[in-house]
Parts: structure tokens; sequence; C-alpha cells
């Protein structure tokens, strides 16, 4: 079997049967199912052809983005009771950064057509860190100032920090080459895919990636970013069980018990504000890998904003598990249904259909507001374990 | 100078008549309906297939007084759609709003509902007119009159305050006059209170959703008249009219009014020095500026 086909089989299958061992009631059930979702994706990547294992790929990276996000509002909204409608800018915030500082600055010809604030050309993870911290500071800002108020008004200022970044980055061209996409950002371990291979890697290791070519890169990503979700999952979870996080759910409860209770309320909502923000800002600059140019359109509200809410929602907020499984399950039903209507509708209607699905997507937040508020995997009590 | 403050008076106007609505539907209702945006547009795109589609089949006269904008046809169209709109926020309540407060879901809850209902008004309206910008009345030569004071003002825009004028000072006598009215400020001031009192709380619900969305649409129409129409217009005012609710202290319809015309004449104003295109965020500044110096509002007597 190729490399590629065996890197995306890993990730898809721990991600398969990690979505299925979500649904163990007991620890030895969850265990069984993680192998059976395993191998049941695993055969089916190993036996499929290699047009369709492409065609996996895509969606599959764009869903392990999304199930970040998703866990990064149920920080916010699931633990805390925090109404965030801005997520699409914390995003985008951290998607511009992160390209920023891992870029140079352009040079020469290339000068004239591609202004950006600073390029410094570091490496990955210091665009991810760089990422959180902006994502972060952004959120304090709107926490302190509106975390004191009535609970809507957090709402309203983080729809209003949305659209003036969004005005901000598409107005001005210094910043971030304005409406203009800002093209050449670097990929994390690209070297990989190249010939020859990245310097630092061990003699055996260059021969085992030899046969991969850039266009193989996306597998690499795939892995990649499989390996992300899972070590936030689990710091997250450390969170979510901590002291900390059942102040949270004390203050989503009942605030004025767990003010009762001597907690700083207002510091506690802040601090969970901004740690979400971190999560959504680091999930910019690992979507920024997956791109080749970023321009602000690409982050729509309608895409990064409303469809978070609904994988949340529909996964079951307040529990990190669910968070994971809606982003996968709308994912799957969001794209399976753009396969459908591109084979199906027949081409006039196609625009039309583009907003059907939006529409059908509203209706479903309502539908599972009003049938099942707690989602496909409700929160477990006491935060589950 | 002056004619910032004419244009900023007009466009307030549009604003206020959207954040009353707004700042009804938070005192009663009791939570931020983030679908008004959107209403607005329904409202304006109502009128659109009126004008356009409707009354043309009818055979309504196309004649328009002078230079405006304004004949039959949209003489018509504005107290219509102004219905049509009501009738889908009552619908959207009774659908999905109602069952929330009957399970007395949080005000956070409804707010999330109205941002799911904004979304399905706004692809209906993609879905039915397309992503396109519309005119009313395309290839309509307005020219603007030249006023004293170097005041260049179009016909349309004197009407678009007129209307405006006429609607609030009704809503006052509605308001300040009727026993509905007097039912609906009650309710807004204190919901159990004005229960234990024998006010029929749902009914004065129900005429919430017809006075707030029919003041949208016909923010929504006044606003294309002036301008221009598009599926994410709504979406757009959605900053301005909560800047000019919150300005204007929540639950009081006069604030609002006053909130949405300072909200007007900073945004125009603001284009001296900045980028027009800034004019939203303009709103969410001074709404910054409002949480950080008096959160309760320029009428709110406690925070």
């Amino acid at each position: 079997m190729e490399l590629k086909r065996l890197l995306v089989l890993g990730a898809m299958a721990i991600l398969g049967g990690w979505l299925l061992s979500f649904f163990g009631r007991s620890r030895r059930t969850s265990v069984l199912l993680f192998v059976v979702g395993a191998a049941l994706v695993g055969m089916g990547i190993a036996v499929a052809s290699e047009g369709w294992v492409d065609y996996l790929v895509t969606p599959a990276i764009a869903a392990v983005i999304y199930a970040i996000l998703s866990v990064g509002l149920n920080v916010q909204w699931g633990l805390t009771g925090l109404f965030n409608i801005g997520i699409a800018a914390f995003f985008a915030v951290g998607a511009f950064t992160s390209a920023m500082i891992t870029k140079e600055m352009p040079t020469g010809l290339a000068a004239e057509y591609i202004k950006q604030l600073f390029g410094w050309g570091l490496p990955f993870p210091a665009g991810i860190v760089g990422a959180m911290v902006i994502s972060g500071v952004i959120a304090l800002f709107i926490g302190l100032l509106t975390l004191r108020l009535r609970e809507d008004y957090l709402a309203i200022a983080t729809i209003g920090i949305a659209e003036s970044l969004r005005l901000v980055f598409q107005n001005e061209r210094w910043l971030a080459n304005g409406p203009q996409p800002l093209p050449g950002i670097p990929k994390p371990l690209f070297c990989l895919v190249e010939d020859p291979p990245c310097v630092w890697l061990p003699g055996f290791l260059k021969d085992w990636f030899a046969p991969l070519d850039s266009r193989d890169y996306e597998a690499i990503l795939l892995v990649l970013l499989t390996i992300a979700l899972l070590v936030i999952f689990v710091l997250l979870q450390q969170v979510v069980h901590s002291p900390w996080g059942r102040v949270l759910r004390a203050i989503r409860e009942d605030e004025v018990a767990a003010a009762m209770c001597g907690k700083n309320v207002f510091s506690c909502k802040v601090q969970a504000f901004v740690l979400g923000a971190c999560v959504m800002g680091g999930a910019g600059a690992l979507f920024t890998a997956s791109v080749s140019t970023i321009d602000f359109g690409l982050f729509h509200p309608m895409s990064y904003t409303f469809l978070v809410w609904v994988m949340l929602m529909a996964g079951g907020s307040g529990n990190q598990k669910g968070a994971v499984f809606g982003a996968f399950a709308i994912w799957a039903i969001w794209t399976g249904t753009t396969f459908l209507s591109d084979q199906l509708v027949p081409f006039q209607f196609k625009t039309q259909v583009f907003y059907v699905r939006y529409m059908l997507v509203g209706l479903l937040l309502i539908m599972i507001l009003l049938f099942r508020p707690r989602g496909i995997l409700p929160e477990e009590k006491g935060g589950g374990q | 100078m002056l004619e910032l403050i004419v244009y900023g008076i007009i466009y307030g106007s549009i604003i206020a008549l959207g954040a009353i609505g707004v700042t009804l539907i938070y005192g009663i209702l009791r939570f931020a309906n983030f679908a008004h945006g959107d209403l607005m547009s329904l409202g304006a795109y109502m009128a659109l297939f009126l004008i356009q589609v409707l009354f043309p089949m009818l055979g309504v006269p196309q004649e328009r007084f002078g230079g405006t904008s304004f004949g039959w046809p949209l003489i018509l169209a504005l107290p219509l759609a102004a219905a049509g709109t009501a009738l889908v926020a009552i619908a959207l309540d009774q659908f999905f709003y109602r069952p929330l407060r009957v399970r007395r879901a949080s005000p956070v809850i409804l707010a999330m509902a109205s941002l799911g209902a904004a979304f399905i008004v706004r692809n209906l309206i993609y879905i039915f007119w397309g992503p396109d910008k519309i005119n009313y009345f395309p290839g309509l030569v307005r020219p603007a009159w030249q006023l004293p004071f170097e005041v260049r003002l179009r016909p349309d825009e004197l009407i678009i305050f007129g209307v405006a004028l006429v609607l609030v000072v009704s809503l006052y006598l509605f308001l300040q006059k009727t026993k509905l009215g007097k039912a609906m400020r009650a309710t807004a001031d204190n919901p159990d209170l004005a229960r234990i009192t024998g006010i029929n709380t749902e009914w004065v619900r129900i005429w919430t959703w017809i006075i707030g969305a029919g003041l949208a649409a016909i923010a929504g129409i006044l606003y294309g008249v002036n301008a221009l129409l598009y599926p994410e217009m709504g979406w757009g005012f959605l900053l301005p009219l909560f800047a000019a609710a919150i300005l204007g202290t929540v639950g009081n319809p006069y604030g609002a009014l006053v909130g949405g015309l300072i909200i007007g004449i900073v945004q125009r104003f603001s284009t001296l020095w900045l980028n027009p295109a800034y004019q939203p965020a303009v709103a969410f500044l001074v709404l910054i500026v409002v949480l950080l110096v008096r959160p309760q509002g320029l009428f709110g007597g406690r925070s």
C-alpha cells in the first residue's frame, strides 16, 4: 500500500473509531466501538479507489477544522453559556495573524502587489501561538466590555467586532492586502513532500517519505490536523474536569448561586471567553495550511459562525464529544448534500439550491432548539468521566 | 456640514424606525431579535414584488409625484408590505418563539432562535430574488434640489423623512392614548405586574410583532427607495439598530428614536474623516462608548 493511502487510512480510522466510541456507555463498550469503527473505516479506505481517497481527504480536513472550532465554542457556550456570534472573526484573525507570522515580507516586484503589515518568516508553531494570542486579546477586550452587562450584549458586541474587522480587513490594503488575497503562506511540514526532503529528517525517514510528491501534501495535513484535534480535545478535557471547569458550569446554571459561593463570576466568564477564542484563533492558524491564499471573503459568517453553531447544538452543547461529533455529522450532511445537488439538480436551479441548503440549516438550528435542545450526545452529569 | 446633518437625520429616521421595533421586542418579549434587520429586507423585497410584478399586472397607475419615486405603486406597497412582514413575524413567533417561551427558555436561546429565523428569511430572499442589487424603479432620473446653505436634497429624501415622522407621531399617539398602547408600555416596564393587572400579555406580544415588523418593513422600503436592495442589506443594519436601541435605553421607543437619529448623524459625519464603508463600524464604536460610559442608555434610571 502506498504511503499516502496509509497516512489517510491511519488518520481516518482513528477519527472514525473515535467518533463511534462516543456512543459507548462504559469504557469497555467504547473501546469495542472504537475498534469496530476504526476497522470499518480502515477497510473502506484500504479498498477505495485512488480517486475516492483523494475525494475524501479535502472534506475530512475541513471537518477536523470545524471540530476544533466547535470544541472552542463549547468552552464559551457549552460550558459557560456565552453567546458568541463572531466565531468567523476570531477564526479569520487567527488565520491572518498566523499567515503573516509565518510568511516573509514580499520583496521585489511582488512587494508592489502584496501589501502586509509584517512578515516574520517564523516557523508554524510561532504562527499558532501568535494566532491564539491575538484572538485572545480581542476576546479579552470584548469580554471586559460586555460580560458585566446583560447577557445578550456580548452577542451584539461579537457581531459588531466581526463586522468591523471584516470592514477593516477588506478596506485596508496595508494590513493584509485588503480585498486582494494574501498569497504564499508557507505550509507546515511541506518539506516532507519535497525533493529533497526536510534537512532535519533522519535518514531512514527520508527514504520513507521519498515517494510523496506535492500533490500528496493533504494526506500529511490530515494527519497533522487529526493530531492537533486530539491534543486540543485532551487538553480541554482536563479543563472541563478541573475545579475551574466546574465553576464555569455553575455560572451557566445559576450565576447568582455561583457568586454566592464566592466565585468571581465576571472574571471566570472573561477567562472562558478568552480561552474559547484562543482555540478558534488556533483553528484559523491550522486552516491556513489547507489553503494557498486567504482573503477575508473566505471567512463568511454563514460558513464559519452559523454552521459551527448548528454543529455544536446538534452534537450536544456542554459535551466535548458532542461538539466533535456534531461537527463531523453536520459537515458530512453539508458536503453530502453538495455532492447530491451537484449530481441531481438541473443546472438552472444550482444557485437556488445553494440557498435552500442554508435555509434548511437555519431551520435545523431552530428545530434542535425546539425538539432536542440537548443535542445528539447530551452533556453527561458531572461533565462525564 | 449642514448637508451631512440633513443626510444623517434622513438616514437616522430609517434606523429609528427599525430600532423602535428592536427596543419594543427587547422590552416586551425580552430578547434580542437578531432577525430584525432581515425583516427590514423582507419588507423591502415584498414591496419590490408588489411594485414590479403584481401592480403592473393589476394595472395600478404608474404616475409619480414630480421628481420622486413616490406614486401609487410605492404608496400602496408601504402598508401592504408592512402587513405581509408583520404576518411573517407573527408566524415566526407562533411556530418558533412561542414554544420556547412556554418552556421558559432563557432569552439567549430565543436570541439564538431569532438568528436561525434571520437565516431562513435571508435565504428565502436569496432563493426568490437572487443576490443582485436591485432598484425599485430602474432608469428613473431623480434630480436633487439645490436648497440654501449648499444643501442638495432629492425630493425622495424629504418624503422619506415625512413618512418616518408621520409613523413616529402615530406611534406616539398609539402608545400614549390607546388602551393597547398603554398595556404595551406597562408590559415593557414589568411583565409580571402587567399580567397581574389583567393585561392579556399574549395579545400584547402579537401587537408588538405587528408594530415592530411593520415599522421594520417600512424602514427597509424607505432605505430601498434611497439606495438599492440587496439580500444582506438588513444584516448590515443590525449594528446601527442595536446601537440605537441600547443608546436610547432598551425598552424605550422614544429613546430608540433619539438613538437612531444620533447614530444616523454620527455615521454620516464620520464620512468627513473615514472611508464611508466604515459606517457600520462607526455604529459599533458608538455602541462601545455607550457600554463603557452609560450602559443603561441615555434614558435609563439605573443600570
